[in-house]
C-alpha cells in the first residue's frame, strides 16, 4: 500500500506486524490509553541491592524472546548496554529485542549478537553512523529496526504498543533502595530523562550504577517505587563519551552564512520577542544560528521563557546571560550542561514523553516558536530524511527531528546546498523521516525556500533582501553544481520501519543492492 | 559606472568545494590562487581544475581572478598560457616588476588574437612585495595599459625584511601610504593584504580601516567570514 506521501509501504511486514499507515502529522489524536504495568511490590524488610549482572538476569527471569531496553545519557561513553549484552550472549539466550534510545560505535559488540541471533530486533530512536547502522543496512538484523522519534517512543511504552520486559537504567548515582540521579558519581551525565517511561512501564526496572551513595541518593530523578534491584559494576561508562559530535559554533564559512540568514529569517519573520522559545541541535551550524539568534535577543533586550532538546554549554551560556528564563533538557551533550543542570534549578530535566509525546496532554515541544533541524536529504515537498544517506545506507535516526519540526510555530531546516558533491533537494527523499507538512523553511547558502503551505511567511517576508526563492529553483541550482545522481536501487527486502511519532509508518528502509 | 574592488577573496586553486562556493559569500573579486595555496605536486590538476571552474560554473555576480605562479617559472608560463584562454576578468603576477609586466602583456594579446578576445580585454594585476618593486612603483603602474590594480603583499615584503607583520601593522604604514597615494594619482585600485586571523573580526575591521584611511581601496579576504566587514568598510 502507499501511504499519505505516496511511500510504498507493505501491509504486514514479518517481525514486525500489520502496519498502521501515516495519515498526515495532525491526524492521528484524541483519547488515549495507557497501558497497566504488572509489577512485583516489595516487602518490608526486602533487600534490592544485587551482585553482579549475572545476579540481576536470575532475578528478572530472563528468557528467550524477551524485550531488554537501554538509554543513551552516556552516549559514546555508554558502557552498561555492552554489560547486559554479554552475559544474556554468554547464557546462550535467543531472539532478544533491544529496547535502546539510542546506539553508538561503542555498541558494536550487538553485530555480532546480530549475525548469532541472540538480537533478532532492535528499536532506536537515535544511531549514529557506525557498525551497528551499517549491519542493520545490510540486513544482519533477522527482523526488521524499528525507528522511532524521542517522543515517539514513550508513547508506544506508555501505550502498551512497545512492551519492556526488563529495563536496565545506567545510572551514575544510585541508593541500595533504587533511588537514582544523574548528577553525581564518576559517570554523571545528567539528565536521565529517555529512561523515564521504561523505569515507569517495564515490568522490571534494574538499575546499573557504579557510584552507590548512602540512602536516599537525593536529587532523586527516578524513584526508588519503580525499581526493582540495583547492581553495582566497577564502571557504567566515561562521562568524556557524552561529548560527541560537534559542540562548538562552527567556523566554517558557509556555515556561518547559512545561520546568519536563518537568523534574519527568524528575526525578520517576528520571532525575537520576549517569551519566545527557541531549540537548535548541537551540529556546528545549528549553534551558528543560535550564536546569531543570541545577537538578536541582546540587541532588542529579549528575555526568552525557555530553551530546550539536548543542552550544549553553548544554551547554558545563553541562560546564565538572561537570555532565556529556564532551560527544558532530554539530555545534556557536555560536562558544562551537567554542571548546569545538576546546580541551577532554572535548568530542568524534561522525560521523553515531556518532551515530544504526541499522546500525552500537551508535549514541551508544543510550547516551541523556533526550531532549528538539519537534513541528510530534503525533496521538494519539504519532506525531510535524516535517517539514509546518498548510498542508502542508515546513518541515523528521527531522534527529536519529527516531534520539534510538528510542535514548533516554525521548522527550519539548515543544511549546505550540496553534501559530498551531491544534491541535498530531490525530488524525492530516499526515506521520509519529517513529513513536509512539517517544515517550513530550507536555508541553505544559495537561496531560502519557504514551504507554500506558510503563506504568512511568505507574504511577511516579501520584501526582506534574504535571497527567497522556490524550493525547484534551489534544487535546479544545486543540480547545475553537482548534476543529477543515480537512483539508488534496493531489493524488497525491508531493513528497518521508520515509524512517525504517533506510531503509525511513514516510511521504511529497504536493503540497497550491492 | 566603475566596478567595486572592495573584498577580493582568495580560494585555493585546488579545493574544488570553495571554488564551487567562493561567490556565495557575495565578495567583489573571487581569486583563484595557482602559487601560494597549492603545493609543487597538485600545479597541474589546480590548473585544470581552475580552468573548468571558469569554464562550466556560473560566476557571473563576481569579477574572477586568477594568481599565476612567477612567470620566470615553467608552471607560470603554462598558468598563462591554460587560464588567458578561459577569459578570467584579470591575472595577478607575482613579483612583478616593469619587464615581468610588459612580457605578460605581449603573452596576453598574442592569446587574445588567437582567442577572439577583443584585446586588452584581461586585466594584469601586479603583486608589490619588494622593495625595489616599490621603489618602481610608478613605472610598475605605467608599464601596461592592462594594469588596473595593485596588490600589495604586505607578508612578502616582511619577509624580504626577514621579520614578521604584527597585528597593529605599524611597519606598513609608510608602504601603504606610498601605495594608496602611486594608485589614486594613477586612478587604479590600491589592494591591501591579508589580516590572516581569521577569527579576529575586531582586528580585521581596524586593519582594513587603516588601509582605506591610507588610500586603498579594498582588500583580500582570507575566507568567506571576512567578506561582509571589507564590503561595509571599503564602500
Amino acid at each position: 500500500m502507499k501511504n499519505i506521501l505516496g511511500r510504498e509501504i507493505p501491509d504486514y511486514i514479518e517481525g514486525y506486524g500489520e502496519v498502521k499507515p501515516f495519515m498526515g502529522a495532525f491526524a492521528n489524536y484524541g483519547e488515549r490509553a495507557k497501558a497497566s504495568v504488572t509489577l512485583r511490590s516489595v516487602k518490608p524488610g526486602e533487600k534490592k541491592l544485587l551482585a553482579s549482572i549475572e545476579e540481576a538476569l536470575d532475578k528478572v527471569g530472563l528468557k528467550d524472546g524477551m524485550t531488554l531496553s537501554f538509554h543513551h545519557h552516556l552516549r559514546n561513553g555508554d558502557y552498561v548496554l555492552n554489560q547486559v549484552m554479554a552475559v544474556v550472549a554468554q547464557r546462550g539466550y535467543k531472539d532478544i529485542h533491544v529496547a535502546a534510545t539510542g546506539i553508538f560505535p561503542i555498541h558494536e559488540p550487538l553485530v555480532d549478537y546480530m549475525k548469532k541471533g541472540i538480537v533478532t530486533k532492535i528499536s532506536v530512536n537515535y544511531i549514529s553512523p557506525g557498525p551497528v547502522a551499517k549491519a542493520i543496512s545490510q540486513g544482519l538484523l533477522r527482523h526488521p529496526a524499528v525507528f522511532m522519534s524521542h517522543g515517539g517512543r514513550p508513547r508506544a511504552i506508555e501505550s502498551g504498543d512497545l512492551h519492556v520486559d526488563v529495563a536496565f537504567i545506567a545510572a551514575p548515582t544510585a541508593d541500595a533502595y533504587g533511588n537514582v540521579n544523574g548528577v553525581g558519581g564518576p559517570a554523571a551525565c545528567g539528565t536521565l530523562s529517555y529512561a523515564v517511561a521504561d523505569a515507569f512501564f517495564a515490568d522490571k526496572v534494574v538499575a546499573v550504577t557504579d557510584h552507590l551513595a548512602p540512602y536516599p541518593a537525593c536529587p532523586i530523578e527516578i524513584t526508588q517505587d519503580f525499581v526493582d534491584y540495583v547492581v553495582q559494576v566497577d564502571s557504567i561508562g566515561d562521562a568524556n563519551g557524552i561529548v560527541s559530535g560537534t559542540l562548538t559554533v562552527t567556523k566554517d564559512p558557509v556555515g556561518l552564512r547559512i545561520a546568519k540568514m536563518a537568523a534574519q529569517l527568524i528575526n525578520e519573520a517576528g520571532y525575537i520577542q520576549n517569551e519566545m522559545s527557541f531549540q537548535t541541535g548541537a551540529g556546528g551550524t545549528s549553534l551558528a544560528v543560535a550564536a546569531e539568534v543570541r545577537k538578536y535577543m541582546q540587541e532588542k533586550n529579549v528575555v526568552g521563557s525557555f530553551a530546550a532538546g539536548g543542552i550544549t554549554g553553548y544554551i547554558v551560556d545563553m541562560l546564565n546571560e538572561g537570555l532565556f528564563r529556564n532551560l527544558f533538557d532530554v539530555q545534556c551533550f557536555d560536562l558544562k550542561a551537567v554542571a548546569s543542570y545538576r546546580e541551577n534549578p532554572r535548568h530542568q530535566a524534561m522525560s521523553g514523553s515531556l518532551y515530544g509525546n504526541p499522546h500525552d496532554k500537551g508535549a514541551i515541544v508544543n510550547n516551541l516558536d523556533v526550531m532549528i533541524l538539519g537534513a541528510t536529504e530534503i525533496d521538494t515537498d519539504f519532506n525531510v530524511n535524516v535517517v539514509t544517506g546518498s548510498d542508502g545506507v542508515i546513518m541515523g535516526a528521527s531522534g527529536g527531528h519529527n516531534d520539534t519540526a510538528a510542535g514548533s510555530k516554525i521548522a527550519i531546516i539548515v543544511t549546505s546546498l550540496t553534501k559530498g558533491r551531491l544534491p541535498v533537494i530531490k525530488d524525492r527523499v530516499t526515506t521520509v523521516t519529517t513529513p513536509g507538512e512539517t517544515i517550513d523553511v530550507l536555508v541553505t547558502e544559495r537561496g531560502i525556500a519557504i514551504n507554500p503551505r506558510r503563506k504568512d511567511l511568505l507574504e511577511k517576508l516579501k520584501d526582506s533582501d534574504l535571497p527567497i526563492i522556490t524550493i525547484e529553483e534551489l534544487k535546479k541550482i544545486s543540480e547545475s553544481l553537482t548534476g543529477v545522481p543515480e537512483t539508488i536501487e534496493f531489493t524488497d527486502r525491508v531493513v528497518a520501519v521508520v515509524e512517525y511519532r504517533d506510531g503509525t509508518v511513514i516510511d521504511v528502509v529497504r536493503q540497497a543492492k550491492e | 559606472m566603475k566596478r567595486l574592488r572592495r573584498s577580493l577573496l582568495i580560494i585555493s586553486g585546488n579545493n574544488p568545494k570553495h571554488i564551487q562556493d567562493a561567490p556565495v559569500f557575495d565578495p567583489d573579486v573571487v581569486i583563484f590562487d595557482l602559487e601560494e595555496r597549492v603545493a609543487a605536486p597538485d600545479k597541474d590538476s589546480a590548473r585544470n581544475l581552475v580552468r573548468e571552474a571558469l569554464s562550466f560554473l556560473d560566476y557571473s555576480q563576481v569579477e574572477v581572478m586568477v594568481r599565476v605562479n612567477p612567470l620566470d617559472t615553467e608552471e607560470g608560463q603554462k598558468d598563462l598560457d591554460r587560464i588567458a584562454r578561459v577569459k578570467p576578468g584579470a591575472l595577478i603576477i607575482p613579483k612583478a616588476n616593469e619587464q615581468v609586466i610588459k612580457q605578460a602583456e605581449g603573452l596576453l594579446t598574442k592569446i587574445e588574437k588567437e582567442e577572439g578576445f577583443p584585446e586588452g580585454s584581461i586585466e594584469i594585476i601586479p603583486i608589490l612585495e619588494t622593495a625595489s618593486g616599490i621603489e618602481n612603483i610608478n613605472q610598475l603602474i605605467s608599464s601596461s595599459p592592462r594594469v588596473t590594480g595593485l596588490w600589495f603583499n604586505g607578508e612578502g615584503l616582511m619577509a624580504e625584511f626577514g621579520t614578521q607583520r604584527t597585528k597593529e601593522g605599524a611597519e606598513l604604514y609608510y608602504v601603504r601610504g606610498r601605495v594608496g597615494i602611486a594608485c589614486r594619482a594613477a586612478g587604479i585600485d590600491a589592494i591591501d593584504t591579508i589580516f590572516s586571523d581569521g577569527n579576529d573580526y575586531e582586528g580585521l575591521a581596524n586593519d582594513a580601516s587603516a588601509a582605506r584611511r591610507l588610500g586603498f581601496t579594498g582588500k583580500l579576504a582570507l575566507d568567506g567570514r571576512q567578506v561582509d566587514t571589507l564590503n561595509t568598510i571599503f564602500q
